[in-house]
């Protein structure tokens, strides 16, 4: 069978890798991307076989409708999820975005008579981050402090409005995916952006438990559910933990320990200079950290992902030219100095 | 047997000692005792510094792993445990009894009595845990740990989480040894004359959770950590100001400021009793409050009656003195 793609967000890093390793597929007839900008002008390489379609279309207008009656959409894959607020539009466009953009999106999915599959991208920022969570959330928890701003609550939002559609059209297998914090090289995010900064500000007395998804990881995930029918909720993560420790040790940067009152005031002050995005919401990742079970997912595939959280990092650090750097040089030179002559370390 | 660490391995995790039985030197290598008195002195002396130069690159490089709840295996065993073992052996003799009782590998609930004023007893069944029964101790904590600066990543490395139904499922479900203490702060701040009386065992819920999970209950007596800091008063006034759960008045604290801090050294011991065996319920058993609370008293009944024996078999709690 083949089906007719649509993929929203073409122009951000994931939508257009999806869209071309779906236009690649035998399996799909055709692909259309669709944004407000064209991906190529944002410096995306856009399906470089050729046989995916851009269409610029505002998701906040009801044009969608139109672009989905025209063009027989079997699958629909929403990926046009902004997860910070870009310096120059600010809060307000980035939840009209998310929302308005979700909701137009899904009516028109419930109008149409072609579509048989939805698959909506979320994120593990729906499970907030505080001290008096579970250490490892499944699907099924709910947060104890659900994210009341930025992100996760957008986030939040759109899933509601996911489950609202399913209800009403139980006949479409609805996938939802909480993605992890992209890693690798060639993402560009909040995170990934904090991490490549000359000195990196952590909140003092805490080490959150962080984790990852790699960027191939997360097209295959993608790829797959748009392929095949995976109802329900899933998290979509890498394997294991990094704590910021680890993470800002592997970079080899140096830390500024400030503590979380102090980090909330420079941390807005920063953020009009534009120096460092900042939000609240990243100041509860920074102190508490999040984890995620993913066995769900590995259940209903049958496939892991590729890359550890760790791995996944490594891959960002690599693509970056980030090896470690001093700290680590030094201890290698001291210990070469007290390794005794014609002694390899080995017996 | 010996063979220097592999630099190409990342994040090698050294296994834990397998009881007092096997010599270990500081980095979880076994040894055997005779060589290390032989001449191989110089080249055993060599050989630990090139151990721990290895082990400072990886904690220099972030090239270690913890697990999903944040434990850092390889920081409790090299630093944390060293830092405690003196406390542990030299300042309270900490005598453990029972410790084959304690499964050795699959999961199990050691539920113990909370005491003390500040819960250096968690610290101390974490030794005792780690250097009789060889394994290591998850314990469920209180909120109040993961709110605070420092503690709260402290204890999550230590291997410790959150006192919450999930957590305690998942831990027990992997087959971990999970360790609470139900008494919670009730216990741990109890008055100085209501020392070895169990206070009340919250909800249950460890209970259902050893249920649900059909891993055995270990009932654990600790005597000894009562009479660190005697809680002879209270100031909730100013305790509730700082958000604490209690501020307390002890014979060497406020009045010596810092100096306060330090434990009295009383004579301690470890008990652990026998498992009661969960796996005959049915997992749904676990929603049978009746169920629940019947075998919570039953628990509770054999600590009340291991401490009472145990603090008899004690003696003075600070011997040979009074």
């Amino acid at each position: 069978m083949t089906h007719t793609v649509l993929v929203t967000g073409v122009s951000r890093h994931i939508g257009a890798r999806v869209a071309g390793v779906l236009a690649s597929d035998p399996d799909v007839a055709s692909v259309i991307g669709v944004d407000t900008a064209p991906p190529w002008s944002q410096g995306r390489s856009y399906d470089p076989s050729g046989r995916a379609q851009f269409v610029r279309v505002d998701l906040r207008s009801s044009d969608i409708a139109d672009v989905m009656s025209v063009a027989d959409i079997d699958t629909v894959v929403h990926l046009s999820l902004v997860s910070a607020p870009s310096r120059s539009a600010g809060r307000d466009s980035m939840k009209e975005h998310n929302i308005i953009g979700t909701m137009q999106l899904l009516a028109a999915c419930q109008r149409s008579a072609t579509v048989r599959r939805v698959v909506v991208r979320s994120t593990t920022a729906v499970y907030g981050s505080s001290s008096h969570d579970p250490a490892v959330f499944t699907e099924d928890l709910e947060a104890a402090d659900t994210p009341n701003h930025g992100y996760g609550k957008d986030a939040i939002e759109v899933e509601g409005y996911v489950r609202g559609f399913a209800r009403r059209r139980p006949d479409i297998p609805v996938s939802l995916l909480r993605f992890a914090p992209l890693m690798g090289p060639t993402v560009s995010s909040p995170l990934t952006r904090f991490f490549v900064k000359p000195v990196l500000p952590t909140v003092l007395g805490f080490d959150p438990r962080l984790q990852f998804v790699h960027e191939d990881d997360a097209v295959e995930v993608l790829r797959r559910m748009a392929v095949e029918d995976h109802p329900g909720t899933f998290n979509v993560a890498g394997d294991g933990v990094l704590t910021m420790s680890q993470c800002v040790r592997r970079t080899g940067r140096l830390t500024v320990p400030l503590p979380s009152p102090a980090f909330r005031v420079l941390g807005e002050a920063v953020r009009r200079a534009g120096i460092l995005e900042y939000s609240p919401e990243q100041l509860s990742l920074l102190s508490h950290g999040r984890a995620v079970d993913t066995a769900r997912l590995a259940h209903e595939l049958g496939w892991k992902p590729k890359f550890t959280t760790a791995a996944a990092f490594d891959d960002f650090l690599r693509a970056h030219g980030m090896p470690g750097g001093l700290p680590v040089a030094l201890v290698d030179a001291v210990a070469e100095l007290v390794r005794p002559r014609g002694d390899t370390g080995g017996e | 047997m010996r063979s220097a660490p592999d630099d190409d391995r990342p994040g090698r995790v050294i296994p834990f000692g397998k009881g007092r039985d096997r010599a270990y030197d500081a980095y979880g290598h076994a040894y055997d005792a005779d060589e290390a008195r032989g001449d191989h002195g110089a080249e055993r002396r060599v050989d630990h510094l090139t151990r721990f130069m290895d082990f400072l690159r990886r904690r220099v490089a972030g090239d270690y792993e913890v697990d999903e709840f944040g434990f850092d295996p390889e920081l409790t065993d090299k630093v944390t445990l060293e830092l405690m073992r003196p406390l542990y052996r030299t300042w309270f003799r900490v005598e453990t009894l029972g410790a084959g009782d304690v499964p050795a590998e699959s999961g199990a609930l050691i539920v113990a009595n909370h005491s003390g004023t500040l819960p250096l007893d968690a610290l101390m069944l974490q030794v005792a845990m780690h250097d009789e029964v060889g394994r290591p101790l998850r314990l469920l904590g209180a909120d109040l740990v993961y709110q605070l600066p420092v503690l709260n990543h402290l204890a999550r490395k230590t291997g410790h989480t959150l006192a919450c139904r999930e957590d305690a499922d998942r831990l027990l479900r992997k087959g971990e040894a999970v360790g609470v203490f139900p008494e919670g702060f009730k216990g741990v701040g109890k008055p100085f004359s209501e020392r070895y009386r169990l206070q009340r065992f919250g909800r249950g819920g460890f209970v259902a959770s050893a249920i649900r999970a059909g891993v055995p209950i270990v009932p654990c007596a600790i005597v000894g950590a009562e009479e660190i800091y005697p809680k002879i008063g209270d100031l909730p006034v100013l305790a509730r100001i700082l958000g604490l759960p209690y501020l307390p008045i002890t014979p060497l604290f406020p009045w010596f400021g810092p100096l306060g801090l330090i434990p009295l050294p009383s004579k301690w011991m470890i008990e652990f009793g026998e498992p009661i065996r969960t796996d005959d319920y049915d997992p749904g058993a676990a929603d049978d409050p009746m169920l629940v609370f019947n075998l919570t008293d039953h628990v509770r009944e054999i600590m009340q009656q291991m401490l009472n024996e145990l603090r008899l078999r004690r003696g003075h709690a600070f011997p040979p003195l009074f």
